[in-house]
């Protein structure tokens, strides 16, 4: 094919309009908890991937953190072969239907695609989603051939999606694995953040199936330095590695006076209480929560995000976004505070509360707030928010959930006094490895990173399985 | 796992679970908790792990019947399994040997202080426990709480049996007699609350055990918020043991209400949020 022809092509292809998934009307989707788009069609899903060029060397893989084959599993899907694209997608990502959902696809794989550097780019996480899904429904549980036992025990802490991508790597490599997790259920944050609407928890459940029929032993209610410290799975119960993903689950409050009023709750309570405990079936399940009339939601992310709409569909009549600085400034993902608003959640910005008010009962009646203006840039690059005098006003709610990010948990690292940890508590790990100062002990996502997201997560227990395979074979340590 | 090894009905509304948890019986130690879930639709409830034999792998529990959770509790028997049981958590004792010890136990509270009894007068403290309810039907375990203190005193609310009063009566006879160098306090926080004003007068450092609401237990919800000396602490990893005198007993009791309408609707069978 002559250059002109390859233009000719390129130009023919982005001419098409990416097929945008069907999704429930904000109107609807606002007040029930089923998940937000429908999903391609297995006709759109060859329509869209239609869209794709078959770039030679795929620049889109390098925006993935596990760089997912995306041209060959698109080009599976133009051919209609479903079952193969998935597998192709799982040679690199265990878990295509969680990351296909919950990826920030627009600056990772997205981002890179050639058919976006002129009109929109090949929707990515849409087919991903699409090729999962399918499986889900229409292909069996694929166990592939398992190797000879290597007679080695691996203890993984944590099953959160780092955790559970080193547990799956390393069954596949012959070793005994047991993944202990702190809950009464599998999947860290995808079990106990993200709301059903973005990821139904029936896809969590089926991806920990899969793990259990590798081979893996999942041991719930099991708090690592509680139940068991390190040194006594290392020493007395014959774990002869471990892989720390323990997340960074400590939430931060603002400080502010009237924080411990009733009504007022962290998102991860909230959202523990909503996702993992199903407390938006109560009182068929028994956990309750405080639905709100008119509910404040402070911080700017993604968690704040997925907190906002939460309360919106418990029934809140009037949802706020409180956050200090503009729109341009908010981390969240466009595409999600687009939802968001389609949704009529209210965005009140350049805003700061500075406290909570009693209604003499105890419970939160209102939220004060003073007014921002952008000021000169910070360190991070974003404008910095200064308040301006005298604009106090306050805001009439019964429920305020502060979503400002989360900490390091010390409950696991304090039992162990030859782990490294930083000055935030988190763990010092090598980058390619996950290796740590303690001999034997690996660790990843989260509580290593600080909070990030799922697939660098999953892309950190990924090479923190290959090097405990390495060290296995070599019990050589090297901690620099 | 999990299984209910004995169940025995102290009063109407107290009863006591030996349950199959080997590995948590072997890491407990007085003071601390545990979680359990009853069933798959169920809450996430702490519980004081009130004795623990880690050679029959049992851990024991001593709950009163108060709401939707503990009174589904109550119906399992012996040969039941529990859901979940999570352990131990929470921060256990400090045990030393203080000198001259008061233990006061109220209502179900009882079954939490008295391993700590136990293990300050192993530890060679002079322990003098003051157990009290609200009326004789409701008290338990008197033999056992004699067997790990020097004195061993008792009142009823209602004077149906022991001394009729408040467990502060004989507490601050006590202090006012002698110096007392560590008391104890485990019961309604109300309770707590009237032993710690009582011990501040005193001087007698006062250590209590607190009862948030709780749901992870780990630190990750901070659902189980308390103010100590104006700093906000989380019950299940700071705690549960905190100084007494420095605990913001009000906010506590008003937290323990947060959610008594909602608790309200779920027993009258109310409508749920929401969606599906
Ligand atoms: C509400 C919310 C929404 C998010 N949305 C997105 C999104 O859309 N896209 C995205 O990419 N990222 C998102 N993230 C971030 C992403 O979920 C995390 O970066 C990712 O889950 C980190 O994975 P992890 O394996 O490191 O830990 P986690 O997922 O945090 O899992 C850690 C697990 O370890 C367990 N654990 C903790 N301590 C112990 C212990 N002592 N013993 C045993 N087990 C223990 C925990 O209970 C938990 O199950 C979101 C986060 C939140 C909170
Ligand atoms: C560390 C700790 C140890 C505990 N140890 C024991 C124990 O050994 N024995 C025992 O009987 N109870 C103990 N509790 C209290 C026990 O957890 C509650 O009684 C239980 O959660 C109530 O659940 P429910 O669904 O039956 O009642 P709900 O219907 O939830 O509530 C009924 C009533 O109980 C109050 N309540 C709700 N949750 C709690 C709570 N966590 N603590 C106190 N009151 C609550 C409510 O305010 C309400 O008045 C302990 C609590 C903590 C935090
Ligand atoms: S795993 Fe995430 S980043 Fe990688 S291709 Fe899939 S959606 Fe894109
Ligand atoms: S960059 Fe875009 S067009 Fe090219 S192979 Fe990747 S997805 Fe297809
Ligand atoms: S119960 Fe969640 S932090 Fe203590």
């Amino acid at each position: 094919m002559g250059v002109n022809d390859m233009e000719m092509k390129i130009e023919e292809k982005k001419a098409k309009l990416r097929v945008e998934m069907r999704e429930q009307p904000p109107l609807v989707r606002a007040r029930n908890f089923l998940e937000v788009p429908y999903g391609y069609s297995p006709e759109e899903a060859v329509e869209e991937a239609g869209r794709c060029l078959t770039c030679k060397n795929g620049p889109c893989r390098q925006g993935c953190p596990v760089e997912v084959d995306i041209p060959a599993f698109i080009s599976l899907i133009k051919e209609k072969r479903f079952i193969d694209a998935c597998y192709k997608v799982k040679e690199r990502n265990a878990l295509p239907a969680v990351c296909g959902r919950v990826c920030p696809q627009e600056v990772q794989c997205e981002s890179r695609c050639l058919a976006g550097k002129k009109g929109m780019p090949v929707a990515i996480g849409n087919l991903e989603k699409f090729v999962a899904d399918y499986e889900a429904a229409n292909g069996d549980m694929k166990v592939p051939d398992m190797p000879k036992s290597t007679g080695r025990k691996v203890a993984v802490i944590g099953s959160g999606p780092g955790g559970l991508t080193c547990a799956v790597d390393l069954a596949k490599a012959g070793h005994q694995v047991t993944l202990f997790e702190a809950l009464h259920k599998a999947g860290g944050v995808l079990s106990y953040g993200i709301p059903e609407f973005r990821l139904p928890k029936a896809i969590v459940e089926r991806e920990v199936a899969y793990i259990t029929k590798l081979g893996v032993e999942f041991v719930p209610n099991a708090v690592i330095g509680k139940l068991f410290t390190i040194d006594e799975l290392m020493n007395g119960r014959g774990y002869d590695a471990c892989f720390i993903c323990i997340g960074a689950g400590l939430p931060m409050f603002l400080g502010i006076p009237g924080e411990n009023l009733n009504g007022v709750c962290s998102a991860n309570e909230y959202l523990t209480r909503a996702n993992l405990m199903k407390a938006y079936l109560f009182p068929e399940y028994d956990t309750p929560i405080k639905v709100g009339k008119r509910v404040a939601v402070l911080g700017g992310g993604n968690v704040a995000m997925d907190s906002a709409r939460v309360a919106l569909r418990l029934g809140a009549e009037k949802v706020y976004r409180i956050y200090r600085r503009s729109l341009e400034e908010m981390p969240a993902r466009k595409a999600e505070v687009h939802h968001a608003h389609e949704e009529g959640i209210e965005f009140t910005l350049l805003t700061n509360p500075t406290r909570f008010i009693d209604d003499g009962k105890g419970n939160v009646c209102a939220v004060e707030c003073i007014k921002m203006e952008l000021g000169e840039p910070d360190q991070s690059g974003r404008r910095r928010p200064v308040p301006i005098k005298g604009s106090e006003f306050q805001i009439e709610i019964d429920v305020a959930i502060p979503a400002l990010g989360t900490r390091a948990n010390p409950i696991l690292t304090k039992t162990v006094p030859d782990l490294m940890v930083n000055r935030s508590g988190y763990i010092v790990a090598e980058e390619g490895t996950g290796m740590t100062s303690k001999p034997g002990v690996f660790a990843g996502g989260d509580i290593v990173t600080g909070s990030a997201t799922v697939i660098l997560a999953m892309g950190a227990g990924r090479r923190a399985a290959n090097a405990v395979n390495e060290y296995l074979k070599w019990k050589h340590w090297e901690f620099k | 796992m999990y299984k209910i090894l004995k169940k025995e009905d102290l009063s109407e509304q107290i009863t006591l679970f030996d349950i199959e948890a080997g590995d948590i019986a072997r890491k407990a130690r007085a003071g601390n908790f545990f979680i359990l879930r009853t069933h798959e639709q169920g809450e996430r409830i702490p519980l004081t792990i009130a004795d623990f034999d880690s050679g029959r792998g049992t851990i024991t529990t001593v709950f009163q019947k108060v709401g939707k959770t503990t009174n589904h509790l109550g119906t399992f028997n012996e040969g039941d399994f529990l859901t979940d049981v999570i352990g131990p958590l929470g921060n256990h004792s400090h045990i030393e040997n203080f000198g001259r010890v008061v233990c006061v136990g109220g209502g179900v509270g009882i079954a939490p202080v008295y391993p700590i009894a136990r293990a300050l007068k192993e530890a060679g403290n002079k322990v003098t426990s003051i157990i009290g309810a609200r009326s004789k039907s409701i008290l338990f375990w008197e033999e056992k709480m004699r067997g790990v203190s020097d004195d061993l005193i008792v009142t009823t609310d209602d004077g149906s049996y022991g001394t009729k009063a408040l467990v502060t009566v004989p507490l601050e006879e006590i202090m006012m007699n002698e110096k007392v160098d560590l008391v104890v306090a485990i019961g309604p926080a109300i309770m707590m609350k009237f032993v710690c004003k009582t011990t501040e007068k005193y001087n007698v450092k006062t250590v209590v055990s607190l009862n948030s609401i709780m749901i992870d237990a780990t630190g990750m919800c901070g659902g189980c918020r308390v103010e100590i000396g104006g700093e906000t602490k989380y019950t299940c990893v700071d705690g549960p043991e905190f100084d007494g005198h420095q605990v913001d007993f009000d906010l506590l009791m008003k937290r323990l209400q947060a959610y008594i309408p909602e608790e309200h609707t779920a027993r009258c069978g109310g409508k749920g949020n929401g969606g599906k």
